[in-house]
């Protein structure tokens, strides 16, 4: 099922066409558009009607779509994404909320084994245009299981694409292209980083979905970071700057398919590469970008290409999360090193 | 009889539905004893002995000409199913999985469907394929390897087999949500989904939460689970204390036990159910009370787990049998329609074989083929590395 045209520029147009939003909003106004846009766009999801999510994401949606289209599912993944399985096949296009990035693991059999492979074993017969919505990652302070990053584990699944937004345009975007596409795509949201503020331009996409973009041009090093460590490797780069040293920042946004060629032509130039992520480092988005980067920039690099992760644990309690998650110091650490290389 | 309240507020009843001959589960378990009795509450329309007899709730008329195709559809599916065993006995299928034993609970189900219901699978629903208009060698490609299911699930509203056990019922609660919301429920036009599943799935909790789910959502699905003893090698009572059929009362909705080896009762139970559900007064379990009258899969044992005077038992019940019975003392048929229909299932088992010893392989490319809908460059890429290699060795020695 082609999904219909989605006119934007009467949709959901705000009057304003460049608003300053925070990515909470922007993402909110998003999942509205595709839903003005197209019939077929419900939403699952665990207290996501009357209370709007538990951080508001689809807040006023069941009360201007109905609970037909926002539906407050009983408490159970696997049952909300193997039934958004069902309503796929039957023409519509689920958009599913996962509470917290801990909680998707009940619904991981029927990601990996119907979501991601019905495509593939129809040979095209069947599509499933299901877009899975996490917030994810640290850094708010939460009890165990509110705040990790398991974006490699889907990654790593053929047959699943799979996104990250950084700032409240991507948000905006990236919400209704992923809701466009034919493909299941495993959404990560920034939750800690649900507030932060950027302007958003509501007449046009900056961009398609599945691209890398530089942020900031750089000569001594190359910053690859996605999510919310895209915010802290500009923070970074600023810093940086202060003492001389130009870092140039790819987001990456999309983590499968890679999209690599703005980071090889980067590496190119610099030399240089630091990844940035929370994710746990082995086996990792982190480690898959050091390999490829090796094998398609072998001789432009000046230093190993250095990754600047959480740590191969389970997460910590929050009061060590500080010293767990990647920061400024920490990246700029790794930026001196392989500086120093 | 049908309203959800006398099935949501059932009599109090303390006493299960078991006889004094009714084996212990413990019993069961340490295989001393085998469960072949459905309890009071089977319903069952024609015994074993081909006897026809009525049921104070469900009954059906059928014709000689209804009860003929109904007699043939099994004998043919067995046919199917006894070839497909064969050829991976003779090495070329890498497995099968037989239904042998299952034939009237397939055939009484898939015949109550309409053309506008849907249909979720699992991995032994040769008959409920067969009923939904599916050559049987389009089944083969799944057991040789060279694909995944060919036949197109949208056009023949039957989905791919499942194999991870309990995921479909969860996809089926889905889609028969899709048909509440699309406003095709409602009235003796509505659709409704099915929903195959087996004994053992039944403690998955995939097959839990798509109970919960279509309860919750009134969705117009019939649960059809095949009780047929034994999942691999553990008896249905090591999934459960209870009665299959008698889970739905916690749910919300009814479960029936029907006797799954007699085609009649099966296809009265499944057509009720069905139109319930069409009509808005879904979901339904069905527990179809059956038997695995061959092993697991071609890869099984069962000598290893279970008593052959249990086959034996259950040999007496076939499903077939008690038909040609009835269809004989009713001179509803005779030898020259039983000649036909052996000559047909002769000729399907030679087409079957035909078919299966000319399958090519697939061509390398179909590795890479359709993992996404709109594409994936990196994907691309490795296909045409890897291709790029394979076609260095074309014509060569290696």
């Amino acid at each position: 099922m082609a999904a219909p045209t989605m006119d934007r520029s009467t949709a959901a147009a705000p009057a304003t066409p460049v608003q300053t939003l925070t990515i909470s909003k922007a993402l909110n106004m998003g999942l509205r558009a595709a839903m003005e846009a197209n019939p077929k766009v419900i939403m699952m999801g665990e207290d996501i009607g009357k209370l709007g999510g538990v951080f508001r994401i689809t807040d006023g949606l069941q009360k201007d779509f109905g609970e037909q289209r926002v539906l407050d599912t009983p408490l159970a993944e696997s049952g909300i994404i193997g039934t958004a399985v069902g309503l796929a096949i039957r023409g519509y296009r689920p958009v599913c909320e996962i509470q917290f990035d801990g909680f998707i693991f009940p619904g991981f059999d029927q990601i990996v084994s119907q979501v991601a492979k019905l495509h593939y074993r129809t040979q095209g017969k069947i599509k499933m245009p299901i877009v899975i919505r996490v917030p994810f990652g640290g850094g708010i302070g939460a009890v165990e299981h509110h705040s990790e990053s398991p974006e490699s584990y889907f990654a790593h699944t053929a047959g699943l694409k799979v996104v990250s937004c950084s700032n409240p345009s991507d948000a905006y975007w990236m919400i209704q292209q992923a809701i466009d596409c034919d493909d299941p795509v495993l959404f990560f949201e920034p939750k800690r980083r649900y507030y932060e503020k950027g302007e958003v331009d509501t007449t046009s996409a900056p961009g398609k979905l599945f691209e890398s973009r530089v942020l900031r041009q750089g000569t001594d090093a190359t910053l690859v970071a996605y999510g919310p460590m895209v915010r802290t490797a500009l923070d970074a780069a600023n810093a940086a700057s202060e003492d001389g040293t130009s870092l140039e920042v790819i987001d990456l946004r999309t983590l499968s398919p890679l999209d690599l060629a703005p980071v090889f032509e980067s590496v190119r130039r610099t030399g240089r590469l630091v990844v940035v992520s929370e994710a746990p480092s082995e086996s990792s988005i982190a480690s898959e970008i050091a390999a490829k980067v090796q094998q398609e920039c072998f001789y432009s690099l000046q230093a190993p290409v250095l990754r600047v992760t959480g740590f191969d644990t389970p997460y910590p309690p929050s009061k060590l999360e500080e010293e767990f998650l990647p920061d400024l110091d920490r990246v700029l650490h790794a930026v001196d090193r392989s500086l120093a290389w | 009889m049908s309203s959800p309240e006398q099935w949501t507020h059932p009599e109090p009843d303390a006493a299960p539905a078991a006889t004094a001959a009714k084996p212990t589960a413990e019993q069961v378990i340490a295989g001393l004893r085998a469960t072949d009795e459905g309890g009071a509450d089977l319903v069952q329309l024609l015994t074993p002995e081909g006897e026809r007899v009525t049921h104070p709730d469900f009954d059906i008329d059928i014709t000689p000409e209804e009860l003929r195709g109904l007699y043939r559809d099994m004998v043919l599916i067995r046919r199917v199913d006894r070839e497909a065993n064969a050829l991976q006995r003779k090495g070329q299928l890498g497995i099968w999985v037989p239904l042998l034993g299952q034939e009237a609970a397939q055939i009484g189900a898939g015949r109550a469907m309409r053309e506008t219901d849907m249909a979720f699978p699992s991995y032994r629903e040769h008959g409920i394929a067969w009923t939904r208009g599916i050559n049987p060698t389009e089944l083969l490609g799944i057991f040789r390897g060279t694909d995944q299911g060919t036949w197109d699930p949208v056009e023949k509203r039957f989905h791919p087999y499942t194999i991870v056990i309990g995921n479909q019922v969860l996809n089926a609660a889905g889609y028969a949500m899709g048909q509440k919301f699309d406003g095709k429920v409602g009235d003796d036009e509505g659709e409704a989904t099915m929903c195959f599943f087996g004994d053992g799935a039944t403690s998955q909790g995939d097959v839990h939460e798509g109970f919960v789910w279509a309860a919750v959502y009134d969705a117009p699905l019939v649960f059809f689970c095949q009780n047929n003893q034994w999942a691999i090698s553990e008896p249905t009572e090591r999934q459960s204390r209870l009665p299959l059929y008698q889970r739905a009362r916690g749910y919300g909705f009814p479960g029936i036990r029907v006797d799954g080896n007699d085609v009649l009762a099966t296809l009265a139970v499944t057509k009720w159910a069905l139109d319930e559900c069409r009509h808005g007064n879904g979901p339904i379990l069905i527990e179809a009370f059956t038997y695995r009258m061959d092993a697991h899969t071609t890869s099984d044992d069962p000598t290893r787990y279970r008593l052959s005077d249990e086959l034996e038992m259950w040999k007496l019940k076939d499903p077939i049998e008690r038909v040609k019975v009835y269809l004989v003392r009713q001179q509803w048929a005779d030898s020259e329609f039983f000649e036909s229909v052996e000559a047909d299932a002769d000729e399907l088992g030679e087409e079957l074989r035909e078919f299966c010893t000319n399958m090519p392989d697939p061509p390398a490319e179909r590795i890479f083929s359709n993992v996404y809908a709109e594409g994936n460059p990196n994907l691309e890429a490795q296909r045409d590395e890897f291709l790029d290699y394979v076609s260095g060795f074309a014509g060569g020695e290696h």
